[in-house]
């Protein structure tokens, strides 16, 4: 059971406006089968529609997550946010500069120092063939953040010694490493040049619990003595449920329901977030019943008309098979893109998660 | 040998796998003893590097060379199935033990349509004619949930979505109606909301079915919904089994309490998250003693020297010298670095 | 520092270990050896200069190798000499160098073309890769030899006979290193579209580095196991290519001989009972080829992290 040290979080900032904001984001792959095969065999064009319409504020120093399960776009979210892809449609701003405007190399790089990321695959995410001290120097290079080789040597001992390795580990490979310290350096270079924003695709998925209990603890201790601001990508709901002041529920390219966390989670309102929140094992044994859970996750290539969902939901009616419902803001600061909900079909459900 | 109604389904005694390697042998599985009765669940947890997997393995008898088992006896009902040839261990194989692994990318072959390959174990194990063993297809395919079994039968592996495939794989563990069915992280690969009805479709099928299964996963989620009793592996050995419901909230095993303290759950936030230093030693560095003293909170001076047995703890058995008798000693501080 | 770091990294490592037991690959990289320095050391070693006519005679034309004569021919020419009087062992030295000088350069060649290529193509994708892949497949359709054949000939009609001897090596090894380019190109065409979807790849994107720094400084590295083994079996290749264009004519001048000129010039000879003046080269040739493809293939298997 977690023992009781409680954790300050620095109050997010209305006051000075979201430091990341995405409007209306989509992002469309073009994944149809070759002309040829297009034009002899009488294929049809094969678009999937990632990321479909997505507007989030995050505002400096709070922790969103986004979470959904495979294909709901938000590692494609993650990916459009540091400009790994560019938006079909759609923007992006960062501290109230539009990111869709051209600048000069200087003024990109400028941006792009204030925002890092962390990825899933701890064994993928570093160069096997470089060395961890190069690793971790190359954002401080390549931002020209030291001015002298004794600079640089000094800011990443000093990284290396904030993610409790030691200086001496960066004359080693990263093949040297378990998956726990593996992920660690990555923190340490995405630390490296001192961002204000970090992007975290699934930091913790591949780690065994025990290591990702430290890895989550770090983070947050990294977030209340640096002041940054996260956007988290998960599928676990617990871990979520953990570190997160808000929560973006996606589905299929979709944001279907946004709250605070406390909100979300002891009274979710969309039917897909109540099912997944069913989907979270019992492990306070309590013997909470589970709502029955139908179907599969349909391919985004051929997305359902009208509300994603409504094959699934056992609430669904005439209209959300044809109008796809917006994401309207309901009571306690929270959001919803359901008809049931605005129609006040579905009063929202009081879940309590603790032991008997 | 035991026999009798009450007589366990599979007993392993003393187990222990090893690898010889050009630097010396690698012991992976170190004298792992348990029993596992008629149609119980048992959940084998651990984290990545304790041996569950290779464990598992064992017992079907899919040890990948150069790893053996050097030491030890499985027993499924009664009888030793640890040194049976390899021709006697393949029909035992799918007829009394059913297997079921954790990527259905890969467990079911892509050539091939799913009802040939279920018609092929069917009558493999069981004398049925080909219109008979497609019957007796059909109707599992339905038991495991595929809507419109009698046309999809005949379609292709990759026609098939993640949690369907696995049911299929599910429905080839079961057909021919094994007394045992050993599976390995079963549904790491699938959506969380797949995950919950694939574990209720095998929890439903097993009763049914009087089928006993030993779920290995590291996800202790899983497990809580699932098991009857659970094992918990460390550095290959067994730290502690008993009843689920007293592992997951009693645990006595300070490996154990320090792993359920680190998985973070609804309930109170913001905490920090009980978090257990350093990493599990890698197996060749495993240390003298107990497994877990470089890590342990609460490790002592014998801990140092001996290695404890899995003794009478509270509820469950652990394998802890603080439920001796002798204690474990004067207590010592330790240094680590964190994994 | 780093030296002796590495030294000691790459003695205790599986590879060394798996080269250690393999008899075969150590004999083989050992003769490799001795060839290499045999024939980069010939100007010391050899007993003559066969290709300065000032320090040939007539006289000596013909002899056969010592032991076999039926005049008990000494040990000043053990391998005998040619109807010019140049000793055959000497040629064979001058002519390994001038084969191996060949084969190494145009193994070069082609593998800076094809790495380069094949980066870009994987790396930047769509129809520069398409083009040059089109551009493969249709080199493809030719056999290498033929490749070299069409270029040497162009160049050779382009050009004044005179002017061509000198730089007939260049254009040889030109030639070589254009037809057998596309195999590089593949391979590490393969290989980065495997490293482009890794994250330390989008890492690096991340941080905003340009596509070139990128390819060269991160992916290059990851992806030169698989071009190491191609290059070291195609050393042999290229010899043999060289070898055999010399032999048709169309190579090196007789100037500047190698072991396929030798072999030809012994062949001419050999239906009047001169057997030496082509076996020897040949036996030669046929021993650096096997040699290196033996190392190539041992390569290729220790580098090979699933037969292991």
């Amino acid at each position: 059971m977690p023992e009781a040290v409680p954790v300050t979080r620095p109050a997010p900032q209305a006051a000075t406006g979201p430091l990341v904001r995405l409007n209306s984001l989509k992002r469309y792959f073009d994944v149809s089968p070759p002309w040829l095969a297009r034009v002899l065999e009488g294929k049809p064009r094969a678009i999937v529609q990632a990321v479909d319409g997505v507007d989030i504020e995050i505002a400096k120093g709070e922790t969103f997550s986004l979470v959904g399960e495979s294909g709901c776009g938000k590692s494609t979210v993650a990916r459009l946010v540091v400009g790994l892809y560019p938006p079909t449609q759609g923007g992006i701003e960062f501290d109230g500069m539009d990111m869709s405007v051209r600048r000069g190399t200087a003024d990109n790089s400028a941006i792009r120092r204030r925002m890092q990321m962390i990825f899933q695959d701890p064994y993928a995410s570093l160069n096997p063939r470089w060395r961890v001290f190069d690793i971790i120097a190359e954002p401080i290079r390549a931002f020209g953040l030291a001015s002298s080789k004794d600079e640089i040597r000094q800011r990443v001992d000093g990284l290396l010694r904030q993610v409790r390795l030691t200086p001496a580990d960066g004359a080693k490979y990263p093949h040297e490493f378990s998956g726990g310290q593996r992920q660690r350096i990555s923190i340490a270079r995405a630390l490296a040049s001192r961002p204000e924003f970090l992007v975290c695709d699934e930091p913790t998925s591949a780690l065994d619990v025990s290591v990702q209990a430290q890895i989550l603890n770090l983070m947050m201790e990294l977030q209340r003595d640096f002041g940054l601001t996260y956007l988290f990508i998960s599928h676990n709901l617990a871990v979520v449920y953990h570190i997160s002041t808000r929560v973006g529920v996606m589905y299929l390219g979709r944001l279907v329901e946004v709250a605070a966390t406390d909100v979300l989670f002891r009274r979710p309102r969309h039917p897909y977030t109540r099912m997944l929140l069913d989907t979270i094992p019992d492990l306070e044994m309590t013997g909470r019943r589970r709502m029955p859970v139908a179907g599969e996750v349909p391919s985004p290539i051929n997305p359902p008309s009208g509300c994603a969902f409504h094959p699934r939901c056992p609430f669904a009616n005439e209209r959300c098979k044809k109008e796809r419902p917006e994401l309207l803001a309901a009571v306690e600061g929270a959001s919803v893109a359901c008809h049931a909900v605005e129609e006040g079909r579905l009063p929202a459900e009081e879940r309590s998660y603790v032991s008997r | 040998m035991t026999t009798g109604a009450n007589a366990p389904l599979l007993e392993v005694r003393h187990l222990r796998v090893e690898f010889p390697t050009r630097r010396g042998t690698l012991v992976a599985v170190d004298d792992v003893s348990f029993d596992l009765a008629p149609g119980e669940v048992l959940g084998v947890v651990g984290e990545s590097g304790a041996g569950k997997s290779l464990t598992g393995a064992a017992i079907i008898g899919l040890l990948e060379p150069p790893g053996r088992i050097a030491a030890g006896e499985i027993r499924l009902e009664g009888e030793r199935i640890d040194n049976l040839p390899y021709e006697k261990m393949r029909r035992i194989r799918g007829a009394k033990i059913g297997a079921i692994f954790q990527d259905p990318l890969t467990s079911l072959n892509p050539l091939y349509g799913i009802g040939r390959q279920l018609i092929e174990t069917i009558q493999t194990h069981l004398p049925l004619s080909a219109s008979a063993a497609r019957a007796r297809a059909i109707e599992l395919l339905k038991e495991v949930g595929i809507p419109g079994a009698e046309t999809r039968i005949d379609h292709y592996p990759h026609q098939f979505s993640g949690g369907m495939r696995q049911r299929v794989v599910i429905a080839l563990a079961l057909c021919a109606n094994p007394r045992l069915i050993v599976a390995d992280e079963p549904t790491t690969a699938l959506d969380v909301s797949i995950q919950a009805q694939i574990i209720a479709l095998l929890k439903k099928l097993c009763r049914e079915h009087r089928t006993a299964v030993m779920l290995v996963t590291h996800d202790m989620g899983v497990i809580a919904e699932t098991a009857d009793r659970v094992a918990v592996m460390y550095a290959g050995r067994l730290a502690e089994i008993g009843p689920v419901r007293d592992v997951v909230k009693n645990a006595a095993h300070p490996y154990t309490r320090g792993l359920m303290g680190s998985i973070p759950s609804i309930g109170e936030r913001g905490h920090r998250l009980t978090q257990i230093e350093g990493s599990m030693p890698r197996l060749t560095e495993i240390p003298t003693g107990c497994a877990f003293n470089p890590r342990c909170p609460d490790m002592g001076e014998r801990c140092t020297r001996e290695r404890p047995e899995l003794m009478a703890a509270r509820i469950t058995q652990a394998a802890c010298w603080q439920y001796d008798a002798a204690g474990v000693g004067t207590k010592a501080r330790r240094e680590t670095v964190d994994a | 520092m780093a030296f002796v770091d590495l030294v000691r990294r790459a003695a205790d490592s599986d590879i060394w270990y798996s080269f250690k037991s393999s008899r075969i690959v150590v004999v083989a990289t050992v003769v490799t050896l001795l060839t290499f320095a045999m024939a980069f050391l010939a100007p010391i070693l050899a007993p003559h200069t066969p290709f300065d006519p000032a320090t040939l005679n007539l006289s000596d034309a013909l002899k056969p190798p010592v032991l076999t004569g039926e005049d008990g021919s000494d040990w000043t020419f053990p391998l005998g000499t040619d109807e010019q009087g140049r000793d055959v062992l000497s040629s064979i030295m001058y002519g390994t160098r001038l084969s191996l000088v060949v084969g190494i350069a145009a193994t070069l060649f082609s593998m800076v073309l094809g790495i380069a290529l094949g980066l870009v193509s994987g790396y930047v994708g769509g129809a520069v890769d398409a083009f040059i892949m089109r551009l493969a497949d249709v080199q493809l359709t030719f056999p290498a030899l033929l490749v070299a054949l069409l270029i040497d000939g162009v160049v050779r009609g382009l050009i004044s006979v005179q002017r061509h001897d000198e730089i007939a090596l260049y254009v040889i090894i030109g030639a070589i290193g254009l037809s057998f380019w596309v195999q590089y190109a593949r391979t590490v065409r393969g290989s980065v579209l495997v490293e482009k979807g890794k994250e330390y790849v989008q890492a690096a994107r991340v941080i905003g580095l340009s596509p070139v720094l990128i390819m060269v400084r991160h992916v290059l590295p990851n992806v030169m196991g698989p071009v190491l083994v191609i290059a070291t079996i195609n050393i042999g290749l290229a010899v043999l290519t060289e070898a055999t264009l010399s032999f048709l004519g169309v190579g090196l001048p007789s100037t500047q001989p190698s072991l396929g000129t030798l072999i030809r010039l012994g062949q001419e000879v050999l239906l009047s009972g001169t057997w030496w003046i082509v076996i020897f080269p040949g036996v030669t040739l046929a021993i650096l080829v096997v040699a290196v493809n033996l190392m190539g293939d041992w390569l290729r298997d220790a580098l090979n992290p699933k037969l292991r």
